[in-house]
């Protein structure tokens, strides 16, 4: 029943940085619980349309509906429906001034309203999805960068969202650390939570995607499920592509 | 000339700055330089006033500054005016402070007109001296909005560096990461929220230094408002002066109570410093 009205929905959507068109004609839909993996080259707008979902970037023209709520530019209703969409960066954007269990409950209690020792067993309980409970009274700027996605991620799963985005979250780690995020990554993928993720781990993707999305310059190219996607990919820039990075 | 002694861990002669060079800067000839010119400057200003036929009155000077009488210890006309300076600077720091607030949120706010009129203030403020703008505010603002010299003065003093405060303050607050705006909007934090939970306690170690240098600016611009009469410490000075004719002592004795004052300024401020840079 769920399934049948989407969660997110483009409709024929673009986006300009001044001339520059970063997204032409972007018309696509997530479902609830759907797990969907975006891939492609840099500068293909993946980051963007990422980013129109939660309104850190607004589109031009098009139509784009999140959780049953237009956006667009200025809309007062984009500060409520963003406690219903975590996000994850490439970069954490941890608050480096809190420690990992202020970062994780600053959200619940000042925005939700939540008393501080509700919010507090909340973030214990994430801070052990994430396997590090043992940090929570640390500074964000004492841990590895591995363990500082996992508490980014943390922080947005305290937020008790019902979408996640992940913006390349392992692009800016160290190799040995990208298995400890991408596993608590996969772990997620399994509690039926609605995952929207650009990132170029194929393995990944290949284990949790439902749905695959190639794009290039600023279109999508190709939708299609993760065993077709990599099998045979109908357009030549997608299987280019995949060549490339699978290559390795 | 091969340089006798020091020799380094490989067992080589360390190299060391040429000889004229360890003279100058070894410690008995700094000190013996250092007197040097200290007394030259003293005994030129000595004999300089004993040949316009200066008459020292040092001994005049401590009533100034304090005084046992019947009723007691008492503190002299300086120490009053030395009161009036730090009040009147501390009040008008406060009240600049709260106008550069305003003015950099105004200039942050991302509105075309609240922009623009924080560039125009801006403007106007920076581009008027500081004497101007204090006739400005007692000659003309004073009589239209009836108000005395002491509220013209910290009026006065406030704005002219409410302009400086400000733009320390958008200063410190664009030197957060952009990254920490884009966080704290995807929890669903509203601007409000992100300025005072995020933004501001990050940037509090960007504005600390330059805002302690501030509070001692203050203090010395606020000598200025002795032109309007205002009984701080330069005019009170003054009045002394006009009174006894020791311009020679009483101006001293000033100087040196400003540089009192703002070296203990400056001592707490590094210490507030220290504390606020050690979080990364």
């Amino acid at each position: 029943m769920l399934t049948e009205s989407p969660i997110i929905k483009f409709q024929n959507v673009d986006k300009f940085y001044g001339n520059f068109q970063a997204l032409t004609d972007i018309s696509i839909e997530v479902h609830p619980t759907e797990r969907m993996v975006i891939c492609g080259p840099s500068g293909s707008g993946k980051s963007t349309l990422i980013r129109c979902i939660n309104g850190l970037e607004s589109h031009n023209y098009g139509k784009l509906i999140v959780d049953g709520v237009e956006i667009f530019e200025g809309s007062k209703d984009i500060i409520r429906l963003r406690q219903e969409i975590g996000m994850v960066f490439q970069q954490f954007n941890l608050f480096p001034h809190l420690t990992v269990l202020e970062n994780l409950t600053i959200g619940p209690i000042k925005v939700r309203k939540i008393s501080k020792a509700e919010a507090d067993v909340t973030a214990r309980k994430y801070l052990e999805r994430v396997h590090i409970p043992e940090q929570a009274e640390k500074y964000p700027s004492e841990l590895s960068g591995g363990q500082q996605q996992r508490v980014a991620i943390a922080r947005s799963l305290c937020m008790e969202s019902k979408i996640l985005l992940f913006d390349e979250p392992t692009s800016a780690l160290d190799p040995e650390m990208i298995n400890e995020v991408l596993d608590v990554m996969v772990e997620l993928a399994g509690t039926g939570i609605t995952m929207v993720c650009v990132t170029h781990e194929m393995g990944f993707a290949r284990k949790v995607a439902d749905t695959m999305v190639f794009m290039d310059e600023g279109r999508i190219i190709e939708v299609a499920p993760p065993d077709k996607f990599f099998s045979k990919p109908e357009s030549a820039r997608c299987k280019e592509f995949l060549e490339q990075i699978l290559e390795h | 000339m091969q340089s006798g002694g020091s020799i380094s861990l490989k067992g080589l002669p360390v190299r060391q700055p040429p000889a004229v060079n360890r003279f100058f800067s070894s410690t008995p000839v700094s000190l013996i330089i250092y007197c040097f010119i200290v007394g030259v400057i003293l005994y030129s200003s000595f004999t300089g006033a004993q040949a316009m036929g200066y008459n020292w009155q040092w001994y005049q000077i401590p009533k100034y500054i304090y005084s046992f009488t019947d009723n007691g210890f008492q503190f002299g006309e300086l120490m009053l005016g030395l009161w009036t300076t730090i009040t009147l600077s501390f009040t008008a720091f406060v009240l600049a402070l709260a106008i550069g607030f305003l003015v950099a949120f105004l200039r942050l706010s991302g509105l075309f007109i609240g922009t623009k009129i924080a560039i125009c203030f801006l403007e106007f403020v920076r581009n008027v001296p500081l004497l101007v703008l204090v006739y400005l505010f007692y000659y003309v603002l004073g009589p239209v909005f009836k108000y005395d010299r002491y509220t013209a003065s910290i009026l006065c003093l406030a704005v002219y560096h409410s302009a400086l405060i400000s733009e320390i303050l958008r200063a410190a607050i664009n030197s957060v990461a952009k990254g920490q705006w884009e966080a704290a909007k995807s929890i669903g934090m509203t601007k409000m929220q992100t300025y005072r939970y995020i933004i501001l306690p990050q940037s509090i170690r960007f504005m600390l230094p330059p805002m302690t240098g501030e509070v001692v600016h203050m203090v010395k611009s606020s000598a200025i408002v002795s032109v309007i009469a205002v009984a701080e410490l330069t005019t009170l000075g003054q009045n002394i002066i006009s009174d006894t004719y020791m311009a020679f002592e009483i101006w001293f004795t000033i100087a040196l109570i400003y540089m009192f004052v703002i070296v203990i300024l400056s001592i707490g401020a590094s210490q507030v410093e220290r504390r606020y840079t050690v979080i990364n």
